[in-house]
């Protein structure tokens, strides 16, 4: 197809057809500034209203400017970017979106991070010209996500994510003029609606309009009380972001600042997740081999595909979406979830305190994880097997308020015994990585045979739906994965329908998965940053000299001393857990 | 709005409507405008049900709904007034109509009077200007409206 000349700013552009001024200018060195617009390119994932006219640019000979992100290029076309026209324009355009806008930037949780500021500071905005009624809306706190509605600037960003990626459909923009807001269905709290939690639409929110729930508060006021041993638990998908806070590269590993920063702010015992990981592989992949097998002996009763089930945002999509497919999934708990009565019923013995005086935080790059640990069947009479999840944004901001310079840290090990993990582990935090884990355990222990190459290659990669047949020794295991809940529904719609010809399948609600989380450093749509964090996990993975879960010397001491044996009574009753069904209307209540 | 239970032949009529439409969420505003035929408005449960029958989610629905302003989510009055508002009427004084049928019927512009009878709403230019100021109740116009003949106008219905 013949490309297409332009001049943009005087400068020649040569671009492919269906090229938009925006990405033609981008291809030159010419930014041009945005604020609806959002791409996460290489996963399809884009937002392109053409509303908030901050892009705007002259083109020669048409009357009106001309939104640059939705405006296709011609031949011949000349294009001005930063003209006084134009220049006038954005600036009017951004001072009519502050001047319904709180002035509350020192006080607001998105300062230093938030868009609207960063473009309000571009521009060089001084004074807001339009005095006028400002929206007032109710604030919304759920157990995970804040909607703070009166900064909202209808980019339709998390309307976007929550209908066409996660495929919820808990947003949508309602009511018209000034009255216009995003919210669920009949303007209900975010808790009453299909909200997942998965906190998609927080990522991409350009201002404070979509916050997490910050439980940083809770956490100092346990570690500052002597009457409490404070245990924290480190997420995979932490460790190769967190650095990105403090400068450093995308995708650099960060584990051993991560425990020694976590240790100066005051935990008494610092742990990983990582562990918990190894321990679900244990049991999920024992339920796996128990229904395979069951399956291969014709028994017709057996339930195939499995699901993998360490991910909340996941789980309470299936629980109000398919909620009659909700013995599918593995009964198993995500590592967060065995973490927990791990730490509160097997360590605490350990170190002789009772599971009241343990207070378990964990880090991780979601928020979805804020709301699990509060489900109500993970408690015992009333005190929560984990306490608190912080999302690594919030570690963050945890350690730079404690005057710990991040950087010159030294590299400090877990404690043991919970801190010991394999490589099938640390890749739980990116999409293929749990199933990678599961299967290396797996094919050993159906096999009897070592695995030659511990790598599974066939199983990573970015595509949307995933699927590989791995040969068990003659056996094709056939495996499926998806990551963004959207690509979920379609393997469950497929699993609905009868038509699966899965035997195990791995969902992770975030596109990239726990890497993309909610939780994590803000990525602005670059999918690089997701793909190098998914590089360092599987760096850290190789670098391990154990690299199987069931090979990990702290998981069968465990198994020894406490749980007995996967899926035996004691871990039945400790790492499993059974689903709900949430589909009831939602109704409003007043 | 507590929940109510929908009639299961209404419910019927509007699920063979939404098969008219193939079930296509693209028919979404056709589905509603027939909907409210039906029902005579969409209250919430409405909006799930279509939501279902469209393959859609239930905000998507309330997103329309709240959009356009022909579409109510409280039951219309048996006798629905609707006070023009355009540039004629509101020259001659159509205002002051409205104020006068809020203070006697006790409700506000889009609000139902609680017996049911009578629900108030605005409109924009009708195009009877030289009948302003212009009151339509149900499909009957009346014309040259002032606020003394606000009271005949709602005893007519009262009977």
């Amino acid at each position: 197809m013949e490309k297409i000349k332009l001049l943009i700013d005087g400068k020649t552009a040569e671009v492919e057809q269906n090229t938009t001024i925006l990405q033609a200018a981008k291809s030159i060195g010419i930014d041009i500034p945005t604020l609806c617009y959002f791409q996460l390119k290489d996963m399809h994932i884009e937002n392109r209203p053409g509303g908030c006219r901050v892009c705007v640019v002259e083109v020669k000979g048409r009357r009106n400017l001309a939104p640059a992100c939705t405006t296709l290029v011609y031949p011949g076309m000349e294009v001005q970017t930063h003209n006084i026209r134009v220049l006038n324009a954005r600036r009017t355009v951004v001072e009519l979106i502050l001047s319904d806008h709180p002035a509350e930037c020192l006080t607001c949780a998105k300062s230093g991070n938030c868009e609207l500021q960063n473009l309000a500071q571009h521009l060089g905005v001084r004074e807001i010209p339009y005095q006028g009624e400002q929206s007032k809306y109710r604030k919304d706190t759920s157990p995970a996500i804040i909607r703070d509605i009166d900064k909202c600037i209808m980019c339709r960003r998390c309307e976007m994510m929550c209908n066409e990626v996660q495929t919820v459909g808990a947003l949508s923009a309602v009511n018209r003029g000034f009255m216009a807001v995003v919210a669920p269905a009949f303007e209900m709290n975010l808790e009453k609606s299909p909200c997942t939690y998965c906190g998609q639409c927080v990522s991409v929110c350009p201002t404070g309009a979509l916050t997490e729930v910050d439980h940083s508060g809770n956490v100092i006021n346990a570690l500052a009380d002597p009457t409490k041993i404070v245990v924290v638990q480190t997420a995979p998908a932490v460790r190769a972001a967190l650095g990105e806070e403090f400068g450093l590269e995308p995708g650099t590993l960060v584990t051993g600042k991560m425990v020694a920063a976590l240790r100066r702010l005051g935990f008494d015992y610092v742990f990983d997740t990582d562990f918990a990981a190894d321990l679900t592989i244990m049991e999920e992949g024992s339920e796996l081999l128990d229904r395979l097998s069951r399956y291969l002996k014709g028994d017709k009763t057996v339930k195939l595909p499995i699901l993998t089930s360490c991910c909340p945002g996941w789980v309470n999509f299936f629980e109000h979406y398919f909620p009659e497919l909700r013995d599918i999934p593995s009964t198993a708990k995500s590592p967060q979830q065995m973490f927990g009565p791990i730490a509160k019923e097997y360590f605490s013995k350990k170190i002789g305190v009772d599971r009241r005086q343990m207070v378990v935080v964990s880090i991780m790059p979601c928020l979805a994880k804020k709301y699990e640990c509060q489900r109500s069947e993970f408690s015992v009479d009333g005190d929560p097997d984990v306490n608190f999840s912080l999302s690594t944004r919030e570690l963050a901001h945890l350690i730079k308020q404690s005057n710990i310079d991040f950087n010159t840290l030294p590299e400090e090990p877990f404690d043991n015994p919970l801190g010991e993990s394999t490589g099938a582990g640390v890749i739980f935090g990116t999409t293929g990585g749990v199933i990678e884990a599961a299967c290396r355990t797996a094919y050993e222990i159906y096999t009897g045979k070592k695995l030659e190459k511990v790598d599974f290659q066939e199983l990573r990669g970015f595509e949307n739906i995933r699927y590989a047949t791995l040969d068990f020794d003659g056996l094709p295991l056939k495996i499926g994965i998806a990551h963004g809940l959207g690509n979920a529904r379609k393997l469950l719609e497929e699993i609905q329908a009868g038509k699966s010809q899965f035997h195990a399948i791995e969902i992770m609600a975030c596109p990239g998965g726990c890497i993309g989380g909610g939780g994590q450093p803000y990525h602005h749509g670059n999918s690089e940053i997701l793909k190098r964090r998914a590089a360092a996990l599987y760096q850290e993975d190789a670098g391990k000299k154990i690299r199987k879960s069931h090979e990990n010397p702290f998981i069968i001491e465990l198994y020894k001393e406490f749980l007995g044996k996967p899926l035996g009574e004691k871990s039945h009753h400790l790492l499993h857990t059974k689903y709900f069904d949430k589909s009831a209307g939602v109704f409003v209540e007043e | 709005m507590a929940n109510i239970k929908l009639s299961e032949k209404k419910l019927q009529e509007l699920k063979e409507v939404c098969k008219s439409f193939n079930n296509d969420k693209g028919e979404l505003i056709n589905v509603l405008h027939k909907a409210q035929g039906i029902f005579g408005y969409l209250p919430a449960e409405v909006q799930e049900v279509i939501a279902k029958e469209l393959n859609t989610s239930v905000a998507q629905v309330y997103g329309v709904v709240t959009f356009y302003s022909f579409f109510s989510m409280t039951p219309k009055g048996i006798h629905p007034i609707s006070v023009c508002l355009g540039t004629a009427c509101y020259v001659r004084g159509s205002e002051k109509v409205l104020e006068e049928f809020r203070r006697q019927l006790k409700i506000q512009v889009g609000e139902t009077t609680p017996d049911g009878k009578f629900s108030l709403s605005c409109l924009r230019c009708v195009g009877a200007c030289g009948l302003a100021p212009v009151v339509l109740v149900g499909e009957k116009v009346y014309g040259r409206v002032s606020p003394e003949g606000v009271t005949d106008i709602i005893s007519e219905y009262s009977k």
